[in-house]
C-alpha cells in the first residue's frame, strides 16, 4: 500500500547544534492512528513539526501524499491538520472568527455548515460567539482541533492532545479521533500518556534521543515484547528462594509473603505446571495466584531505557 | 496564487483594527489635531508663510507623514508580532501560502489602516486650516507609497523583535525623532548651511517634501529625488522581508 507520509533519512540539527533528530525513516499507512511515543526531548515535536512545515529539515526527503513537503509544499500542506503541543489562540477573537480564519489560510472558501459541523462534533457552538480567553483550558484546547479541522485534512497531527484534560474530555477526544479515523482521516498523535496510545494507536512508534528505534503493530508490539508475570502468595514467608528453584529465575517481593515468577507467553513451555509442582514438592504452599501481562507502558519504558 | 488566505489574513487583521479602534485612529486624530491647535492656529497664527504658504497649512503633509509612519511601522510590527507572542504564527506556517502572500496579508492590512489614518487626518486638518491639493494624484501616489514602505519596515521590526519594548524603540527613538528633524515643521532652507547639509541624510526629509510638494508644489528638494529615495527605501525593506522568509530569520528553526 502507497503510505500517505513517507519520510527517508529525515535529520534535523538545531543551530545550537543539537542533534534533534538522526536520520529517521518512516512511513504512515492511510487511515491508520500511528501513536509516536518517547520520552521528553526525545525529538517526536520536532519530527511533526517538519513534515508540518514549522520546522526547516536539515537533510532527508518527506513527502505527504506523493508530495515533497518543500518543493510541493502547497500540496501538501493541504492535506495536513496540526494541533500543537502548546496552547497557542487567538486570544481576543471569538472562536468563530478563528476557525474561519484557519478555513481561509489553507485556501478553502466560507463554509458555515461545515465549520458549525466541526464545532458542534467538539462541543463549541454554543461557545461560537464568545472570546477564546473566556473558555476554560480544555475548551481552548478542543477550539485547536476545531481549527486544524476547519479545513477539512487527510491527516491530522495532534502533539499531546490530552496534555492538562481532565479525564472526561480525554475520553471524548479519543472517541471523536476514532470518529475521524472512521471518516478515512490518517492521525499522527505523540502522547505522554501510554494508556491513550494503548486505547487507540494502530501502530507505535517509540523514539529515543532522537532515533527511532522500534515501529510496531500494537498488537504485535505487545505480543512480542509483552511478558507475563505470575504472583503466588505464599501461605507462610520466606527468607529466601531454595537453590532447587534457581532454573525459574523467581524473585521474592513483599517482605517474603510473595513469589514472582515472569514467563514468556510466546514460549511453547510457559514452565508454569512445572513450577507448580516443584513448590508443592518441596512444600511451598500458596493461599493465591495472580497473573498480570505487562502493560504498554512496562514495555515503553524497557525499550526507553535499553534500547538495544 | 492562494488569494483565500491573502484575503483571511487581510480580514483577520482589519477585524484586530476594529477592536482598538480608539488605539488605532481617535489617539492619532487627537494627538494630531492637537499639533494643528497649537502650531497651526495659536503659535502658526504669529508666523510668516514660508513659500507662500501659510504655516498652518505649510505642516499639513509633515504632521499626515508622522502619522502615517509611526502608525504604518506598529499596526505592521504588531500585526506579525503578535502571533509569534502567542504562538500562533504555527497556523501561517503550516499553511499552504508563499511569503509573499503572508507579506501581501499583513503588510496590505497595515497599509490599508495607515491610509484610512491619513485620511482621516485630512479631513480633520481641514477644520483648523484651510488648503489645497496642487497634485492629487501624486497625493495618493505618495500616501500608499509611504504607507506599504512603512508597513514593510513595520513587518520587519515585528520580525525582529523578541519584547514588547523593542516593538516601541524603533518608532519612538528612531522615527519620531526624525519626522520632527525632517522638516515637518518647517523649511529647511530656515536652517543654518551646515545643518542643512546634515538634514540631508535624514531620509524622512525626502518623504515630507515629496508629499508637500503633491500638496503646493513647493519642496525643499526635488521631487523626483522624494520619489527615488522612497523607492529605495521600499526597496531595501522588500529585499530584508525576502531574506527572512529564505532564511527563516526568527521565524522559522
Amino acid at each position: 500500500m502507497k503510505p500517505i507520509i513517507s519520510i527517508q533519512n529525515l535529520t534535523k540539527t538545531y543551530a545550537t547544534g543539537v542533534h534533534a533528530l538522526k536520520p529517521i525513516n518512516l512511513e504512515i499507512h492511510a487511515g491508520e492512528i500511528f501513536a509516536l511515543l518517547g520520552p521528553n526531548g526525545a525529538g517526536k515535536t520536532t519530527l511533526i513539526s517538519i513534515i508540518c512545515g514549522v520546522v526547516n529539515p536539515s537533510g532527508g526527503v518527506v513527502k505527504v501524499d506523493g508530495n515533497d513537503i518543500i518543493r510541493d509544499y502547497r500540496a501538501s500542506r493541504t492535506k495536513i491538520g496540526l494541533v500543537p503541543q502548546e496552547l497557542a489562540t487567538d486570544t481576543f477573537e471569538t472562536v468563530w472568527a478563528t476557525v474561519q480564519f484557519s478555513r481561509g489560510l489553507f485556501g478553502k472558501p466560507d463554509n458555515p455548515a461545515h465549520l458549525e459541523k466541526v464545532l458542534r462534533d467538539l462541543s463549541l457552538w454554543e461557545k461560537k460567539d464568545a472570546k477564546i480567553q473566556t473558555l476554560s483550558g480544555g475548551m481552548k484546547r478542543r477550539v485547536m482541533i476545531a481549527k486544524a479541522l476547519s479545513h477539512e485534512p487527510k491527516i491530522l497531527f495532534l502533539d499531546e492532545p490530552t496534555a492538562g484534560v481532565d479525564v472526561t474530555l480525554r475520553r471524548e477526544m479519543w472517541a471523536m479521533v476514532r470518529t475521524l479515523r472512521e471518516a478515512g482521516v490518517t492521525i499522527i498523535l505523540t502522547t505522554h500518556y501510554i494508556e491513550e496510545a494503548e486505547e487507540m494507536a494502530d501502530r507505535i512508534g517509540v523514539i529515543s534521543k532522537g532515533e527511532l528505534i522500534l515501529v510496531e503493530e500494537k498488537s504485535a508490539l505487545m505480543t512480542k515484547l509483552g511478558k507475563k508475570q505470575l504472583t503466588l502468595q505464599l501461605q507462610s514467608p520466606l527468607d529466601a528462594i531454595p537453590e532447587s528453584l534457581a532454573p525459574y529465575k523467581l524473585e521474592l517481593a513483599d517482605k517474603g509473603q510473595a513469589l514472582v515468577y515472569t514467563f514468556d507467553t510466546q514460549a511453547t513451555e510457559t514452565g508454569i505446571a512445572a513450577l507448580l509442582k516443584r513448590l508443592n514438592e518441596l512444600g511451598i504452599d500458596f493461599k493465591d495466584l495472580q497473573t498480570r501481562q505487562s502493560s504498554l507502558e512496562d514495555i515503553f519504558v524497557s525499550l526507553v531505557s535499553n534500547p538495544s | 496564487m492562494n488569494f483565500l488566505a491573502i484575503r483571511a489574513i487581510y480580514r483577520f487583521e482589519l477585524a484586530r483594527w476594529f477592536r482598538t479602534l480608539v488605539q488605532s485612529i481617535i489617539s492619532p486624530v487627537i494627538s494630531t489635531s492637537l499639533y494643528f491647535v497649537v502650531f497651526g492656529s495659536a503659535i502658526g497664527s504669529r508666523m510668516s508663510a514660508i513659500d507662500g504658504v501659510s504655516y498652518g497649512a505649510f505642516i499639513v503633509p509633515g504632521l499626515m507623514m508622522l502619522a502615517i509612519l509611526t502608525e504604518s511601522i506598529s499596526n505592521a510590527s504588531f500585526g506579525i508580532y503578535i502571533p509569534k507572542w502567542t504562538g500562533t504564527i504555527y497556523q501561517v506556517l503550516s499553511a499552504p501560502v508563499s511569503a509573499f502572500e503572508v507579506v501581501t496579508g499583513y503588510v496590505g492590512a497595515a497599509a490599508t489602516k495607515s491610509i484610512c489614518l491619513g485620511v482621516i487626518i485630512l479631513a480633520t486638518a481641514r477644520v483648523f486650516v484651510p488648503y489645497e491639493i496642487a497634485h492629487p494624484i501624486w497625493t495618493i501616489a505618495f500616501l500608499v507609497l509611504t504607507s506599504v514602505t512603512f508597513s514593510l519596515f513595520g513587518f520587519i521590526i515585528g520580525i525582529w523583535a523578541d519584547g514588547f519594548e523593542k516593538l516601541q524603540i524603533v518608532p519612538i527613538l528612531v522615527i519620531t525623532p526624525l519626522t520632527f528633524l525632517g522638516g515637518s515643521f518647517y523649511s529647511i532652507s530656515m536652517l543654518p548651511p551646515i545643518w542643512q547639509k546634515i538634514t540631508l541624510f535624514n531620509p524622512v526629509v525626502y518623504l515630507v517634501n515629496g508629499f508637500r510638494w503633491s500638496f503646493y508644489g513647493i519642496s525643499d528638494v526635488s521631487v523626483g529625488t522624494s520619489l527615488g529615495m522612497t523607492l529605495l527605501f521600499f526597496f531595501v525593506c522588500l529585499g530584508i522581508v525576502w531574506w527572512i522568509f529564505r532564511t527563516g530569520y526568527k521565524l522559522k528553526q
